[in-house]
C-alpha cells in the first residue's frame, strides 16, 4: 500500500483492506488495543472542548490527529499525557483504567511542541533525566544516553548547551529524551510546527524511520494535512471537539466524510449536487455516471472533486464540461488553473498542460474520480422562545416573524429557515443578532458558511458574497422565512 | 560645543552636590580628629581604634554590626524562601482578576511609608505579646522584603517554558522533585537578586527597626548610630563605620548591576 497523498487512479486505493491495523471509534472484540478513549469530554468552564471522544488505538500504530487550531486535538493529547483530566469519560491504557493516573506514573512520553528542553542541563544531562529518576546505574545511563544519541543522529553532542542547538537539533534531543524511557506510547504535540520547511521534511522521514525501528505507538498531534498523510497508518480528522472522520491516509483522502474533511484534507472543488440514482449524480447542470451507491433517489448531496482528478483538453465536441481559463499558476510540477465552466462554475484543475489564460477548454470526469457524500443538514434548526406572536427569540437576538396563532408566548419552539434565507449585514448592530464567520466553504459558485453567533450556536448560510474567516456579521433573517414549530 | 561643555558641568555638579557630604565623612575618617572640619593630618587611627576596640563605645557598635548582618541574612534568606513560594503559586493561579489582586496587595507593602509600616507592625506585637527583640525585628523585616522578593522571581516565571515542568513530570518526577530539578534552576537568579535587595534592604531599614527593636537593648547600626549622635555628638569611629559600610554597599551594588547586565544579554 503506497503511502502517497495523491491517488494514483481510482479502484486500487480506495477500499480499505479489513486485515491492516487501524486505530477505530468503534471497539471490536479484539484485545489488541493499547490506548482507548472512551466518550471523553473536556470543558474549560463555560467552552468544550471536547465532545465525545472515542477512539481505540492499537499497538505500534501511527496515528496522528489532524485538525485546525483549536479543534482540541492537543487537549486530547494532554489527556493521554495526563495533563488535563477528562469531564467525562475514561481512558484507558492496555485494558486498565489509566484516568486518574498522574503524568509520572504513566508508561508514556511526550515530544512537546517548544521542545520544552531543561534549559539549565546540557545535553547529556537532559537526555538522561529520566533515567537518573529511576536511579538506574550510571554506566547504563551512560550506554543508553549514547544509544538514543545514535537514534537520532546526535552523537558527540553530549556535552553541548541545548540554548547553543539549532531548532532541528533541539527537536532530536527532545525526541531522545523521551524514547530513552522506553515508553509504551510517544505522543507527539506539533513536533516539527517551529522548523523550516526542508528540515521538517528530513525530520518526518526520520520519524517515520523511528517509529518503524522502535516498534513503539506514535500518537501525533499535527495541523499540516501533507505531514499526516506523509507519516500515518491512521489519520484522525478533528473539528470543533469532534472526531469528523477516522481512516488511512488513501481513505480520508479519497473518501472524505464530509465537505470539512474535503476541505481540509488536499485542494478539492466541491459542489451541490443530487444523486439522481444509484451510480447517477447530476451536478453543474450535467449528469455524471459515478460509482457512489446507496443514496434516495434525487438525493440531494455534496459532490468532491479532486484538482487533479479533472481533465483538461483543448476545446472539442465530447467534453462533458466546457470553459474558459481565468488563471493560471505554475506551481513546479505541475500548473494550477482556475476553469469558468459555461454555466458559470469555478474549479480549480492540476495538470502537467498549461492553458493560456482566456483560453476555451472542455472537462472529462471519470466515474472513479466523483466522489460523493450525504449532505449533513437541509437547512438550519435553532432551539427559540416564542417572544410574542411576531417575534421569536433566538442566536441571542429578537427576530421578526410571521403572525403565529398557535403557539402562546414563553413558549420553546424549533426555528427552520433555509440557508438561502439568511442575510449577513457589514455592521453586527444592523442584524438582529451577531456572530462570527468560522468556516467557509466556496462551492464553485457560491459560498457556503458557517456562522457562530454569539451564543455560541452555528448557523449555515449560502452567499455569494465574499466574507473572510473571523469576519463579525449581523445576521438577519427575512419574516416569511422563519418556519415556527413547537419544541 | 559650549553646549556640551554646559550638559557636562551640569551633571558633575549634580554628582558633587549628591556625594559631597559621604566624600566628606569618607575624607575626615583618615585624620584623628574630634569633629568634622578639623583636619589634623592623615592618619588610620579611627580604623585602627574601630578594629582594635580601643573606640569609646567599640563593643556596642561592634554589637550592633553583628546583630545588623544576622537580622539582615535571617531576614532576607525567610523572605526568599516566602516570596518564592509566593511567587510561583500567584503565577499558577486560574482566576486572572484574583492574581491581579494579589499582585497589587503585593505592592502596597513596598510604597507603604516605613514610618507606617513600622508603627502598625509595633502596635500588632504588642497587642498579640511578643515583645521586641531579634524576634520581631527579623519579623518585620521579612515582612517588608518579600514582596520584592516576589517582584524579582515572577519576571522570571514568566519567561520560562511553561512546558518545562510538565516535561519533567512526563519523564517520571512527583511534582516536588519537578520543582526542585527544574523550576528551581530556571528562577535561582530571580532568587538571588531577591536575596540580595532582602538583605541590603534590611541593613539599610532604620524606621522600621527603631519601632520594633523593643526596650530590651537591641540595637543594629542605624538605631546605634541614632542613638550615638543624639547624645552629643557622633563617635569618630562611627566615620570609618560608615566608610566601609558605603564601600561595601556600592562594591554589592556593582556586582548586583553586573549580574543584571549578563542576564539581561542572554
Amino acid at each position: 500500500m503506497s503511502l502517497s497523498p495523491k491517488p494514483i487512479s481510482g479502484e486500487d486505493c480506495t477500499r480499505r483492506a479489513p486485515d491492516i491495523p487501524l486505530a477505530d471509534k468503534r471497539k471490536s472484540n479484539d484485545k489488541a488495543y493499547i490506548i482507548e478513549i472512551d466518550h471523553v469530554s473536556k470543558w474549560f468552564g463555560e467552552k468544550q472542548v471536547l465532545d465525545d471522544v472515542s477512539l481505540f488505538i492499537r499497538k505500534g500504530e501511527f496515528v496522528t490527529i489532524l485538525g485546525p487550531s483549536g479543534c482540541g486535538k492537543t487537549t486530547l493529547l494532554r489527556i493521554l499525557a495526563g495533563f488535563n483530566m477528562p469531564t467525562d469519560g475514561r481512558v484507558l491504557m492496555n485494558g486498565s483504567d489509566i484516568t486518574d493516573v498522574p503524568p509520572f506514573e504513566r508508561p508514556m512520553n511526550t515530544v512537546f511542541q517548544r521542545y520544552a528542553l531543561f534549559p539549565h542541563l546540557n545535553v547529556y544531562e537532559n537526555i538522561a533525566f529520566g533515567l537518573k529518576l529511576k536511579k538506574e546505574d550510571e554506566d547504563s545511563i551512560d550506554r543508553q544516553v549514547r544509544r538514543v544519541l545514535k537514534i537520532v543522529g546526535l552523537t558527540d553532542y553530549e556535552e553541548r548547551d541545548v540554548d547553543s542547538l539549532s531548532g532541528g537539533q533541539q527537536q532530536r534531543v527532545a525526541i531522545a529524551r523521551a524514547i530513552i524511557n522506553r515508553p509504551q506510547v510517544l505522543l507527539l504535540d506539533e513536533p516539527l510546527a517551529a522548523l523550516d520547511l526542508k528540515m521538517r521534511k528530513d525530520m518526518q522521514m526520520e520519524l517515520k524511520q523511528m517509529h518503524k525501528d522502535l516498534g513503539i505507538t506514535f500518537i501525533y498531534v499535527t495541523h499540516d494535512q501533507e505531514e499526516a498523510l506523509t507519516l500515518s497508518d491512521t489519520i484522525v480528522v478533528m473539528n470543533k471537539g469532534r472526531i469528523q472522520q477516522i481512516g488511512r491516509p488513501t481513505d480520508i483522502y479519497n473518501e472524505p466524510v464530509n465537505p470539512f474533511v474535503a476541505d481540509f484534507i488536499g485542494d478539492s472543488n466541491i459542489l451541490n449536487g443530487i444523486m439522481v440514482e444509484d451510480h447517477k449524480v447530476l451536478f453543474m447542470y450535467h449528469e455524471f455516471e459515478c460509482v457512489d451507491e446507496g443514496f434516495q433517489p434525487n438525493e440531494h448531496v455534496d459532490v468532491v472533486l479532486r484538482p487533479e482528478d479533472i481533465y483538461i483538453m483543448a476545446r472539442n465536441a465530447n467534453a462533458m464540461i466546457n470553459g474558459k481559463v481565468s488563471a493560471c499558476i505554475f506551481k513546479g510540477v505541475h500548473y494550477e488553473m482556475t476553469v469558468v465552466t459555461d454555466r458559470g462554475y469555478e474549479l480549480i484543475i492540476q495538470d502537467y498542460n498549461m492553458f493560456e489564460v482566456g483560453q476555451e477548454v472542455s472537462l472529462i470526469i471519470k466515474p472513479s474520480d466523483i466522489h460523493v457524500m450525504h449532505r449533513e443538514r437541509f437547512s438550519n434548526t435553532v432551539k427559540a422562545v416564542l417572544k410574542d406572536s411576531t417575534h421569536v427569540e433566538m442566536l441571542g437576538g429578537i427576530f421578526e416573524c410571521e403572525p403565529q396563532e398557535d403557539i402562546e408566548a414563553g413558549t420553546d419552539v424549533t426555528v427552520n429557515f433555509g440557508f438561502d434565507d439568511v442575510e449577513l449585514m457589514d455592521y453586527s448592530d444592523e442584524g438582529a443578532a451577531t456572530g462570527t464567520v468560522s468556516f467557509i466553504l466556496y462551492k464553485g459558485n457560491h459560498y457556503h458558511l458557517t456562522v457562530t453567533s454569539d451564543s455560541g450556536e452555528d448557523i449555515f448560510v449560502n452567499t455569494s458574497e465574499v466574507w473572510d474567516d473571523g469576519d463579525m456579521v449581523g445576521i438577519k433573517i427575512l419574516p416569511q422565512a422563519v418556519k415556527i414549530s413547537k419544541a | 560645543m559650549m553646549k556640551k561643555i554646559l550638559a557636562k558641568s551640569y551633571l558633575y555638579l549634580l554628582l558633587l552636590v549628591l556625594y559631597a557630604p559621604i566624600a566628606i565623612i569618607i575624607l575626615f575618617s583618615f585624620t584623628n580628629s574630634k569633629s568634622i572640619g578639623d583636619w589634623r593630618g592623615f592618619s588610620l587611627d579611627l580604623y585602627a581604634n574601630m578594629f582594635t576596640g580601643q573606640a569609646a563605645h567599640s563593643t556596642t557598635i561592634a554589637r550592633a554590626v553583628v546583630n545588623t548582618l544576622v537580622i539582615a541574612v535571617a531576614a532576607a534568606a525567610i523572605s526568599t524562601l516566602l516570596g518564592t513560594i509566593a511567587a510561583v503559586g500567584i503565577f499558577n493561579m486560574r482566576n486572572r482578576n484574583l492574581r491581579q489582586a494579589i499582585q497589587f496587595t503585593n505592592n502596597i507593602p513596598m510604597i507603604n511609608p516605613d514610618i507606617i509600616t513600622g508603627i502598625s507592625l509595633f502596635l500588632l506585637f504588642v497587642s498579640i505579646g511578643i515583645s521586641g527583640g531579634y524576634i520581631t525585628v527579623t519579623l518585620a523585616h521579612v515582612a517588608f522584603c518579600t514582596p520584592y522578593v516576589v517582584l524579582n522571581v515572577m519576571p522570571r516565571l514568566a519567561r520560562m517554558n511553561p512546558n518545562i515542568y510538565e516535561a519533567a513530570l512526563d519523564l517520571g518526577a512527583t511534582p516536588m522533585t519537578a520543582f526542585r530539578k527544574v523550576i528551581i534552576p530556571e528562577i535561582k537568579p530571580g532568587m538571588v537578586s531577591g536575596f540580595l535587595l532582602s538583605f541590603t534592604l534590611s541593613i539599610d531599614d532604620f524606621a522600621v527597626t527603631l519601632f520594633t527593636k523593643g526596650s530590651n537593648g537591641l540595637e543594629t547600626l542605624s538605631t546605634y548610630i541614632y542613638a550615638d549622635a543624639r547624645k552629643g555628638g557622633l563617635t569618630p569611629e562611627l566615620r570609618c563605620l560608615a566608610a566601609v559600610i558605603f564601600l561595601t554597599v556600592l562594591v554589592l551594588l556593582l556586582v548586583f548591576n553586573r549580574r543584571s547586565n549578563r542576564l539581561a544579554k542572554q
